[in-house]
């Protein structure tokens, strides 16, 4: 293996920003398969019946868990937004380079707010604070 | 006539077709849960998630136990077609990483399996 020829790896190149979107994104990607079997786990104790709902929702109601759940929100809103930007390169847009690594700025701009946005959502109860 | 082992077709590794195959189903899955995947968290953030009876309710009213089917299909397909990218570039050894691939491809079935099994018993059981 060692003697062959190999293509290009990534310990060649010059460290680039867009380097750890690309990284970010498999990464998320695989945690999001991990919130899939929540979402499946969460269905099948709703289906369950009541006492099972409420089994689930001790777990998923403590405080490292749902620090984990907001972990996987937050992977959720970057995969989204970098997922949107594949989807313009395969139609052929913005794939110059200096339109990658602007397009790369907007997406950590617009999930940082998005997750700004959802953290005040989840964690400011609506209503008046006393 | 094929080119493509019948172990290559099982595996959904390897040359002829299968890769064009795998790059557009990423993408189909990838446009479908654009929109699912946002219903999804929109719905659950505004739903009072600590109420069986309205989490039910929701579940197998109308539209959402079909689309619930749907997110998790297109979610199973395009989380499998994406894990499998990443065993084949970080898993070594052709054994480890065959073995590897059967697994996250079972574990896919099987978590798939069970969440749309759920939505259907919620939504199946309102109605009867």
């Amino acid at each position: 293996m060692g003697a062959r020829p190999l293509s290009p790896h990534l310990g060649i190149y010059r460290f680039m920003h867009t380097m750890s979107l690309s990284i970010l994104h498999r990464f998320t990607g695989v945690a999001l398969a991990a919130g899939l079997v929540v979402l499946a786990w969460w269905l099948l104790a709703l289906a369950g019946g009541e006492t099972a709902y409420g089994v689930a929702l001790g777990w998923l109601g403590a405080w490292p868990v749902k620090l984990l759940l907001f972990a996987l929100l937050c992977a959720f809103l970057y995969h989204l937004a970098n997922g949107l930007r594949h989807l313009l390169w395969d139609l052929g847009l913005g794939l110059e380079k200096h339109e990658a690594r602007r397009s790369a700025w907007v997406v950590v701009a617009a999930v940082v707010v998005a997750i700004g946005l959802f953290g005040y959502l989840l964690f400011c109860p609506a209503g008046p604070q006393p | 006539m094929s080119l493509r082992s019948p172990l290559g077709a099982v595996l959904g590794t390897g040359a002829a077709r299968g890769a064009v195959h795998h790059w557009w189903v990423q993408r189909v899955s990838a446009v479908a849960l654009v929109p699912l995947g946002l219903w999804l968290l929109i719905s659950l953030l505004s739903l009072p998630l600590g109420d069986y009876v309205a989490v039910v309710n929701w579940v197998a009213r109308g539209w959402n136990p079909v689309l619930l089917v749907l997110l998790i299909g297109a979610a199973a397909w395009h989380s499998r077609l994406g894990v499998q990218v990443v065993i084949e570039d970080y898993v070594h050894g052709a054994g480890l990483k065959t073995a590897s691939l059967l697994l996250s491809a079972g574990a896919h079935l099987l978590v798939a399996a069970l969440g749309i099994y759920a939505v259907l018993r919620i939504a199946l059981r309102s109605i009867g």
